[in-house]
């Protein structure tokens, strides 16, 4: 069995658990073993009996008093005891903080290794992946021994995708053993987000600045071409370490990862840890008085020039348009 | 309070990268480097926390002999004390990293020196493991927060807040504990030509960790890894870039794609 740790809120799978998903369903599919699924939380059997679209053929939802807060170590540890009752070959989660949180308690409590962020599982004898390093800008080919083997799969590296035929989930309660010190560390409380902002990481639209700014008092030209475009800023890590803009607004490996329909990097050079955030981007347009700087490589369109002049320009043009 | 920070030496990465002609390494020949950036914030986040509450701090980190630059640029910041594991260069993986780090920790309590919290990066820049702090917690007994981008120590207890969903989620641990941190948390400082000065007369305490490059973790009865066999590059999509104009003169050809592609409504 390939066994798979699923987030879900509310009674709706994550969507990045259902990329894990249709990633572990073609494995499993080719090495001719069953997936099955465990879950956590409120309304997780509910959640449950909707991965049959996925493939899913049992799932365990773990029942502790204590455990609808997330708590990593606990939830490690059903995980681990888990691994004892359905006793898979695989055991996969999406790369996401709790994803790689997870899975890491639970690899480490059975003296397992664990690899993150896959793209690519290759099973066999010499069990073998290609994992992300430095947030995806490199790949690794690596072995992984064990008896179990742990996965975290890389997020937006997978389209999810149901089954024409969705199986009947048979949906099992699971009483984890837990030690008193699997509780020390829980959710105690929970900061709602702010209503009405433009989160980067699902803005439509971002316009993102880099050294080519110059300061922080420049970024009143991103911020008016943003809010024209209903859209968010986000800078690079050159812009958050010389404390021009709040880290938060960071695009990349260190910062958020970001997927508009446009990216309009103004001032940008293109570092790696900077592409890794926004290759997610369906089109980038540079706006840059370099023509040779490498985040040209990625972009789709270009602009040849200052952006104290640009953006401005297209500020008024859009205003223009507007106005007629 | 005493604090030990774990720090990882990263190559310092530009717009492109290569690798060494076996493929197992990037090739650093014309590259610097540097602490992994949520390690550099995890130790500015200690320098910061005995300035408020007194105490000690530490930095180790696990690496080649030249990974002593990266523990002087902490020393120059305000760490006390300077830890070296030193490695024959090659790439540990996170299993036998942490159990390197839990020996460290155990040698330095059997000297008398224990720790009311461990601050590490949330993930090495370069090998992104995302584990190394839960299992060096796991195997010392301490709670582990991950991904914390706000810390406040106060009477013993550390409360923590990591990004989720747009939100926060707040997490509250007793000491000792281990607490690994994302960038953001602080913006780290420069250190000061006196600072430099001081770090550059500092002894760095070395020793050899044991399971140096056998793959085995020490101490731990299953496998270590993952096992690297090659680095490669992505493939490239190499795409056309059409260029639209140059200067203020290209807007009303970016506002027709704007347009086009519909995040503006005309």
């Amino acid at each position: 069995m390939i066994l798979a740790f699923v987030e879900q809120a509310g009674g709706r799978p994550d969507r990045s658990s259902l990329e894990a998903l249709t990633f572990a369903r073609r494995l499993a599919a080719g090495m001719g073993v069953p997936l099955g699924a465990v879950l956590f939380g409120a309304d997780a059997a509910a959640a449950a009996t909707e991965l049959g679209a996925y493939g899913v053929g049992s799932a365990w939802v773990v029942e502790h008093a204590d455990l609808d807060s997330y708590a990593p170590a606990a939830w490690g540890r059903s995980v681990a005891g888990l691994v004892g009752v359905a006793s898979p070959s695989i055991v996969l989660a999406a790369g996401t903080d709790r994803g790689h949180e997870v899975l890491a308690y639970a690899a480490a409590m059975v003296d397992a290794p664990m690899a993150a962020n896959c793209l690519e599982i290759r099973p066999g004898d010499s069990f073998e992946v290609t994992r992300q390093r430095w947030g995806g800008s490199l790949l690794e080919d690596a072995s992984l021994a064990g008896p179990v083997r742990f996965v975290t799969i890389a997020e937006h590296a997978t389209q999810p995708q149901d089954v024409p035929t969705p199986l009947v989930v048979k949906v099992e309660s699971f009483r984890p053993s837990l030690a008193e010190s699997d509780l020390r560390v829980r959710v105690v409380a929970r900061v709602a987000p702010e209503v009405g902002k433009v989160s980067l990481a699902d803005a439509r639209v971002v316009v993102g600045g880099g050294r080519g700014v110059g300061g922080s008092e420049a970024f009143s030209e991103l911020e008016e071409l943003a809010g024209l475009l209903h859209g968010a800023v986000g800078v690079s890590r050159v812009v958050t370490s010389a404390g021009w803009r709040p880290h938060s607004q960071q695009v990349g490996q260190t910062g958020t990862r970001i997927a508009p329909d446009i990216y309009i990097a103004c001032g940008i050079s293109g570092a790696i840890q900077h592409i890794v955030g926004c290759k997610a981007a369906k089109a980038i347009l540079v706006i840059n008085t370099d023509p040779e700087a490498p985040i040209m490589s990625r972009a789709a369109y270009a602009v040849i020039g200052d952006l104290h002049a640009v953006v401005p320009a297209i500020s008024a043009e859009i205003r223009r348009r507007q106005a007629s | 309070m005493n604090i030990l920070v774990c720090v990882k030496r990263v190559p310092e990465t530009g717009g492109r990268v290569s690798l060494s002609a076996d493929g197992r390494e990037i090739d650093t020949r014309y590259l610097g480097f540097t602490v992994s950036p949520h390690e550099e914030c995890a130790t500015e986040e200690a320098v910061r926390l005995i300035e408020a509450n007194g105490g000690s701090s530490t930095v180790l980190t696990l690496g080649p002999e030249t990974a002593a630059d990266q523990l002087r640029a902490a020393l120059a910041i305000g760490i006390d004390r300077a830890i070296l594991l030193e490695t024959d260069g090659q790439d540990w993986d996170p299993v036998s990293t942490a159990a390197a780090i839990v020996a460290a920790v155990r040698a330095e309590a059997a000297a008398g020196v224990t720790y009311d919290l461990l601050l590490m990066g949330n993930e090495a820049a370069d090998s992104g493991d995302f584990q190394v702090g839960i299992r060096v917690a796991l195997a010392l007994g301490l709670p582990c927060i991950n991904g914390v981008k706000s810390l406040e120590v106060r009477d013993g207890v550390a409360t923590a807040r990591r990004e989720a969903g747009g939100g926060w989620e707040v997490f509250q641990v007793p000491l000792p504990a281990v607490v690994a941190v994302r960038e953001g948390i602080n913006l780290p400082r420069y250190p000061s030509v006196p600072g430099r000065l001081r770090a550059k007369k500092k002894e760095i305490e070395r020793f050899v960790p044991e399971g140096r490059g056998t793959g085995v973790a020490a101490g731990s009865s299953g496998p270590a890894g993952p096992d690297k066999i090659r680095l490669r590059l992505p493939a490239e999509t190499e795409g056309r870039v059409e260029i639209l104009g140059s200067g203020a003169d290209a807007a009303p050809a970016v506002v027709d794609l704007l347009e086009r592609i519909g995040v503006l409504s005309a």
